[in-house]
C-alpha cells in the first residue's frame, strides 16, 4: 500500500430509492488523517453518501473502495470494511439493555475475540477518554444525550478503526450538550484519525475540518477549504446555502 | 394527590396498583396487588368447605394424578413451541424469498386449523405414518400418546409463537441492527447479542399469556387419550355420577394452576426490565 493511496475512493456512486435519485455519479477521495465534513441541505445524499461508506447502503452503480477493499456483495469484504470504519450515528444507536460498558466490549468480544479482562481494559480507558469513566456501569437511559453520544463515540472506537464515520452526530442533542460531543471529535481529529462527518456544526468544520464538500440533489457541488468556503464560496447554490446556515 | 415529599402512602387504587407501584416507589398499600388479595381470601374458604368434607379431599386426591401429566405435557409442549416459534418467527422476518414463504405457510396453515383438529390429525394420520418409518427402537416414541399430543400442541403453539417473535424482532428499531452490523457483527450475532435480547423482553408478556393457554389447552390432549387432569375428572364424574364436585374441583385445580404461572410471569417480566 503506498501512502499516496486515498483510503477512501469513490467513483461514479449512483443509488435510487424508488423513485428518489439520491446520489447522481458522486467522484471523491479521502486520504489518510484527513477530515472531510459534508454539509448540504436535507435530502441532498449526504447521509446516503456516508453509508456507502461502511456498506449499509450499496449502490446501484459505481464503485466504493476502502483501504483497497472494495465495498461491494461480498459480505468477506462488507465484515472486513466495517472492521476497519466505526460509524456513529444521530440517533447514538446505544444497546439500552446492556451498561455502558458492555456496549463498548461487545463488539470488542463477539468481533474482535479478546478477552472479557482485555476488552473491559480497553473499554474504560476509551470512556475515559471521552471522559465519563464514571459511567461505566450505567445503562443508556441514564444517560444524557451527550453521554450516549460519547460512549457511542467510545464503542466504535473499541473496535480501532482507520475511518470515523459521523451522521449528523449532534443534531439530535440539546444544545448545550452540542460542545461535549463536538470537543471528543475534535480530540480525534487532531489524533490523526481519517473522519467523514455529516454535520452542518460550522464551528467544527472550521476548527478541523481539512476539506468540506457541499452536496446538493445528489451531486457534489463544491469541493474546498473551510477557509475558502467560508470567504468566498464558488457556486450560487453553495453561498444560498451558507446564507441560510450561517446567521 | 399523591405526593412523592409528603413520606405518607398516597390511598390505594384498587384495580390499577401495580401501574400505580412503578411511578412512585414508596411502599404503600397501592402496592397491594388486591386482586390476589380477593383470589387468596375466595382459596381460603373453598379449601375450609373442601378440606371439610370426606367426598372432597377424595376427590382432590384422584384427581391430582392428572395433574402431574397436564403440567409435563405443558412444560414439555411450550418448551419446543419456543423453538418452533423461534425458527418460523426468524424465517419470516427473513429476507431470503424461500425462508420467508416456508415461515409463512406454516404459520397460516396452522392457524387457520383448530388446535383439537390438529391434535386429532397428528395423532390418527402423521404419528401412525411415522411410527411405521422410524427404525425399530424410535417408532415407539411416536407410538405413544403423550409425546404425540406433546408434539401436536407443540407445533399449534409455535404457529402463534413465531408471530410473536416476529412482532417483538420488527418492535426493535433498525438502528439497531445497523449499529451491531456496523461494528463488524455478522446478522447471526447481531440477533443474538442485540436484536433478540431486546425482543424477549418486549414479547415477555404475550409469551406468558401463551404459557397460561397452553395449560389450559393442555386439556385438548384428553382426546387422545392422555390421561391428564380432565380425562381423569371425566372418568371418575362418569363412574361416580357426581360431576359438580369432579368438575368443580378440575376447575380451581386448572385455576391455581394458571394463577400460578401468572405470578411467575409478572416476576420475570420485572426481572428482566431494562433499567430506566
Amino acid at each position: 500500500m503506498s501512502p499516496v493511496h486515498p483510503i477512501i475512493q469513490i467513483e461514479n456512486v449512483h443509488k435510487r430509492f424508488g423513485k428518489v435519485h439520491a446520489l447522481r455519479g458522486v467522484n471523491t477521495t479521502v486520504q489518510r488523517g484527513e477530515v472531510l465534513v459534508l454539509i448540504g441541505p436535507s435530502g441532498s445524499g449526504k447521509s446516503t453518501l456516508l453509508r456507502c461508506i461502511n456498506g449499509l447502503e450499496r449502490p446501484d452503480s459505481g464503485r466504493v473502495v476502502v483501504d483497497n477493499i472494495p465495498v461491494d456483495h461480498s459480505s468477506k469484504h462488507i465484515n472486513a470494511v466495517r472492521a476497519e470504519v466505526g460509524i456513529v450515528f444521530q440517533q447514538f444507536n446505544l444497546f439500552p439493555h446492556l451498561s455502558v460498558l458492555q456496549n463498548v466490549t461487545l463488539a470488542e468480544q463477539v468481533v474482535r475475540k479478546r478477552s472479557p479482562d482485555e476488552s473491559k481494559k480497553i473499554a474504560r480507558a476509551l470512556l475515559t477518554k471521552v471522559g465519563i469513566p464514571e459511567k461505566a456501569d450505567c445503562y443508556p437511559a441514564q444517560l444524557s444525550g451527550g453521554q450516549q453520544q460519547r460512549v457511542a463515540i467510545a464503542r466504535a472506537l473499541a473496535m480501532n478503526p482507520k475511518i470515523m464515520l459521523f451522521d449528523e452526530p449532534t443534531s439530535a442533542l440539546d444544545p448545550e450538550m452540542i460542545k461535549e460531543v463536538l470537543d471528543t471529535m475534535l480530540l480525534l481529529a487532531q489524533e490523526g484519525m481519517t473522519m467523514v462527518v455529516v454535520s452542518h456544526e460550522m464551528g467544527f468544520a472550521r476548527a478541523a475540518a481539512n476539506r468540506i464538500v457541499f452536496m446538493d440533489e445528489g451531486t457534489l457541488i463544491e469541493d474546498t477549504s473551510p477557509e475558502q468556503l467560508f470567504a468566498n464560496p464558488r457556486e450560487e447554490r453553495t453561498k444560498q446555502f451558507l446564507s441560510k446556515i450561517l446567521h | 394527590m399523591a405526593d412523592p415529599d409528603s413520606g405518607k402512602p398516597p390511598p390505594a387504587r384498587p384495580g390499577t396498583p401495580n401501574r400505580a407501584s412503578r411511578a412512585l416507589p414508596l411502599p404503600g398499600l397501592e402496592r397491594v396487588p388486591w386482586w390476589i388479595v380477593i383470589l387468596l381470601l375466595a382459596g381460603i374458604l373453598a379449601a375450609m368447605i373442601i378440606f371439610t368434607s370426606s367426598d372432597y379431599t377424595s376427590i382432590i386426591a384422584l384427581l391430582s394424578s392428572g395433574i402431574y401429566l397436564t403440567l409435563y405435557v405443558t412444560f414439555f409442549a411450550y418448551a419446543f413451541a419456543l423453538i418452533f416459534g423461534l425458527i418460523a418467527g426468524l424465517m419470516r422476518v427473513s429476507r431470503n424469498p424461500i425462508l420467508y414463504t416456508t415461515g409463512t405457510l406454516y404459520v397460516e396453515v396452522i392457524r387457520g386449523i383448530p388446535l383439537l383438529v390438529q391434535i386429532l390429525y397428528f395423532f390418527y394420520v402423521i404419528a401412525p405414518f411415522l411410527a411405521d418409518r422410524v427404525p425399530e427402537p424410535f417408532d415407539q416414541w411416536f407410538r405413544s400418546e403423550v409425546n404425540e399430543g406433546i408434539i401436536a400442541l407443540a407445533i399449534g403453539y409455535g404457529a402463534y409463537l413465531a408471530e410473536v417473535y416476529r412482532a417483538g424482532i420488527e418492535a426493535i428499531p433498525r438502528g439497531q441492527t445497523e449499529a451491531a452490523r456496523s461494528l463488524g457483527m455478522s446478522y447471526v450475532q447481531a440477533m443474538r447479542y442485540v436484536v433478540l435480547p431486546q425482543a424477549i423482553r418486549i414479547i415477555l408478556p404475550p409469551l406468558g399469556n401463551d404459557f397460561v393457554s397452553m395449560l389450559k389447552d393442555s386439556a385438548l390432549t384428553s382426546a387422545i387419550s392422555v390421561k391428564d387432569l380432565t380425562l381423569w375428572t371425566r372418568q371418575r364424574s362418569a363412574n361416580t355420577f357426581r360431576p359438580l364436585e369432579h368438575w368443580t374441583i378440575a376447575a380451581l385445580l386448572y385455576l391455581t394452576m394458571t394463577l400460578g404461572l401468572s405470578l411467575i410471569v409478572r416476576y420475570l417480566e420485572r426481572k428482566f426490565a431494562i433499567p430506566k
